[in-house]
């Protein structure tokens, strides 16, 4: 309930509403009493916020900055995992040679496309359940629950079930397929339905997360703007069409960042998709996304600089993607 | 009463999220399986005795085979405890940060024999030499086993564990039906001495084999087995790489290729999940078999599969797995565990260990001991196995062993001739192998 200025009682002058205090004595004792608490205080205001937030920084430093850092002095060396001491140094060579690195720009483009198979068709699911999810339906927190089941289950473990699901000879979805006359697809040694394989267990894992973002969204826009718009005849299309997807529009522009961060650091999945091949990627590195790639020349090639050199390469791709996002992002804001 | 209806419906709610959870902690609790390293014994009230720790990878099984016990009552004032890591793709790294920082590490560690030529060649420093210990004499092992861990300066950095002789192992109901012999002797004679008799067997199979029936498991089984045999293979003696120069390397990617191409291989790549069904199904009449792999087989195959199969000689032996165990000088306990890791891998011991668990002795003195000359198996019902293998391990070349052995295998197998199953030429296929191969060997 606003106040009613009307009605409302003036505001007080200054010292006018409570009787005021007869001014005290002070002696010096008290006098210096009272400056030393009131610097005590002051350095207390100035400093200790500092000590509150310093455990995130002297953790950052340990575990953010200084590997970063490393990582960036390794990338100018030839060094090998069995030595990790042993460093020579090669200048840029292990960031120059990554221009004419078939392996590097084959990853790239499978996180490429990858990513896009996986996060467009997710973000569209996500935007259609928690549609349905944010009308009334009985035991709607149950299906809030199952919706976040994947997410929360393992990357590993849901991989493995997949790999079984995609199984050339004795999965069941070629099994599934045959019904309907499709030859057995190879999913693993084939480009494209290895991608979209890969791709499926992200759409499985992130679906439900993102619907959950859209949902809580959607809970917040005002239901009056439903009902007028309903009082003017939209059908419930038009409404989400009209209504819900403008108002949502900030929270697509975080699902899409923070989609776009994890698509480009996807690892877990193409690894388990063939545990043989491992970080390869498939025989002909088909779906070896640039994670992998990074992962395979660190840890099973054990070369240290030229995996730090991707690492950096990786890092400053993201920077490139994050200000195309913000770019693209302020254009939208500033059309509405 | 709306208040009851509440608190069930809360309840249903509460249950349903309940049960979920519980099947997502199961799930993530898969997770980490792989890695939790186990403590064998504890080293509770062990006062005033001392404990000696070995870390291992995978199935070593001493523990098993009751060989600590006896150790432990044979030194009453020793207790040892194992720290098993699942994977050696998990185990090695460790190690290696473990040796390159001198902490974290066990009294005795285990190395896969496709790690030791790297071990030997980068760190050497940091193990102890196992020809000077007590009770260890070079004599007990096969020449070429003390070799692989033996460095330039004739240090030798780990004691064998044991070796895994090829032979092959092939379905006799299988062959029965396609028409050729049965009896172990024959099926030797078939292919005897050279591999390309091998595939021309794999042809006159394939007229006559049931539906579905493959001759060989994989293209990379086939390509092992016969680069296994070979004296040299990806390093020269002076340790320079030499795989694509090598004749044999060439010679052994083509023929696996020529196998691939006329399908008498299953497009497929080992100890993967189709693999794992295929054997289960029965679909494939041979697979290159060293002894551990009969506990692969075993594992993988339905019941009535137990007895059908027999073991022959390979056209060349080779060998295929092994393990040592190194003592590292920064542990705590380096006298006692070089005693220890000298009587786990004696004779006596080795033999023991092959009955219980089918790994191979690498000591040639255990090859007539009754525990390896009337060895049978499950899956080879009364066929015995260890003299045929015992032959295998004692025919297997000296094969010079480099650093990046696995890489350049993998390489070949899982990026090269797994392609030519997919309609690829053989060309191609080395191509594309090599491709891969340069760039991982490329520091």
């Amino acid at each position: 309930m606003a106040t009613r200025h009307d009605t409302a009682a003036p505001p007080a002058k200054e010292g006018g509403a409570a009787p005021g205090r007869p001014p005290a004595v002070l002696t010096d004792a008290d006098q210096r009493r009272r400056a030393r608490l009131s610097r005590r205080w002051q350095r207390d205001k100035r400093w200790s916020p500092y000590a509150f937030v310093s455990p995130f920084f002297l953790l950052f430093l340990a575990f953010g900055l200084f590997p970063l850092l490393y990582t960036g002095w390794a990338s100018l060396h030839q060094v090998e995992l069995t030595a990790p001491t042993d460093m020579t140094w090669v200048g840029m060579r292990n960031y120059t040679r990554i221009f004419d690195d078939d392996f590097f720009w084959n990853a790239a483009k499978n996180t490429l496309t990858i990513g896009i198979i996986a996060t467009v068709p997710q973000l569209l699911m996500a935007m259609g359940i928690a549609h349905i999810l944010n009308y009334k339906l009985r035991a709607s927190t149950f299906y809030r629950v199952a919706m976040l089941a994947p997410y929360a289950t393992s990357i590993a473990a849901a991989s493995l079930v997949f790999v079984l699901l995609f199984g050339r000879d004795y999965g069941m979805i070629n099994w599934a397929l045959h019904f309907v006359g499709i030859d057995a697809i190879d999913w693993q040694n084939d480009k494209w339905p290895s991608q979209i394989a890969v791709s499926s267990i992200i759409i499985w894992r992130w679906t439900g997360y993102n619907a959950l973002i859209y949902l809580a969204a959607m809970q917040a826009i005002p239901q009056d703007l439903y009902e007028s718009a309903a009082l003017d005849g939209a059908s419930r299309w038009r409404q989400f069409l009209h209504v819900t997807l403008p108002s949502l529009r900030p929270t697509i522009l975080f699902t899409v960042v923070v989609s776009t961060i994890g698509a480009s650091q996807v690892f877990g999945e193409p690894l388990l998709f063939d545990a043989n091949k491992g970080a390869s990627g498939g025989a002909e590195h088909q779906f070896q996304t640039l994670g992998l790639y990074l992962y395979e020349q660190g840890w099973v090639n054990q070369h240290l600089g030229r995996a730090s050199a991707i690492a950096w390469t990786m890092f400053l791709i993201l920077i490139v993607v994050g200000i195309v996002n913000y770019v693209i992002s302020r254009r939208l804001r500033a059309s509405s | 009463m709306r208040a009851r209806t509440r608190t069930a419906r809360r309840a249903v709610v509460l249950a349903a999220v309940a049960s979920l959870g519980a099947g997502l902690l199961a799930g993530c609790a898969d997770d980490g399986g792989d890695d939790k390293a186990s403590d064998g014994s504890s080293s509770g009230s062990g006062k005033g005795k001392t404990t000696i720790t070995l870390g291992l990878f995978g199935t070593f099984g001493y523990k098993e085979a009751g060989l600590y016990a006896e150790y432990e009552k044979l030194n009453p004032n020793i207790k040892i405890a194992e720290n098993v890591i699942e994977r050696n793709e998990n185990y090695y790294p460790a190690l290696v940060n473990h040796l390159t920082t001198n902490s974290g590490l066990m009294d005795v560690q285990a190395i896969e024999v496709a790690n030791i030529a790297e071990v030997v060649a980068t760190q050497a420093s940091k193990f102890q030499d196992m020809s000077k210990a007590a009770g260890v004499s070079k004599s007990n092992w096969l020449e070429w086993k003390w070799a692989q861990a033996t460095a330039k300066d004739n240090k030798t950095i780990g004691l064998g564990t044991d070796v895994g002789p090829m032979a092959l192992c092939y379905r006799t109901d299988l062959f029965k039906q396609a028409g050729l012999p049965t009896d172990p002797k024959e099926v030797g004679a078939l292919w005897a001495g050279d591999w390309n008799k091998f595939l021309s067997v794999g042809e006159q199979f394939k007229k006559k084999a049931p539906a579905g029936t493959y001759f060989m498991d994989s293209p990379g089984g086939l390509l092992n087995a016969v680069l296994s045999s070979e004296k040299e293979k990806f390093y020269d003696s002076s340790g320079e790489i030499i795989y694509k120069t090598n004749p044999a390397i060439k010679a052994g990617f083509d023929l696996t290729a020529k196998a691939a191409a006329a399908g008498l291989v299953q497009p497929q790549t080992q100890f993967q999940q189709a693999w794992d069904t295929t054997i289960a199904n029965s679909k494939f009449a041979t697979i290159a078999c060293p002894p551990w792999m009969l506990g692969t087989i075993k594992g993988k195959s339905k019941p009535e599969s137990s007895g059908k199969w027999a073991v022959a000689v390979a056209p060349k032996s080779g060998n295929w797995g092994g393990a040592f165990l190194g003592v590292p000088s920064a542990g705590k306990n380096v006298k006692e565990a070089e005693k220890l890791a000298a009587w786990l891998t004696a004779p006596e011991q080795q033999a023991k260990l092959f009955k219980v668990q089918g790994n191979f002795p690498s000591a040639p003195g255990a090859y007539t001991m009754p525990e390896v000359t009337d060895a049978k198996n499950q899956m080879t019902g009364e066929q015995n196995i260890g003299t045929i293998f015992a032959e295998a391990a004692k025919t297997a070349p000296v094969q010079v062993i480099g650093p990046k052995d696995q890489i350049i295998q993998q390489g070949l197998s899982d990026n090269g001739v797994i392609l030519v199953t997919k309609g690829k030429s053989a060309a191609e296929a080395w191509e594309a192998a090599t491709k891969t191969i340069d760039n991982n060997l490329d520091k």
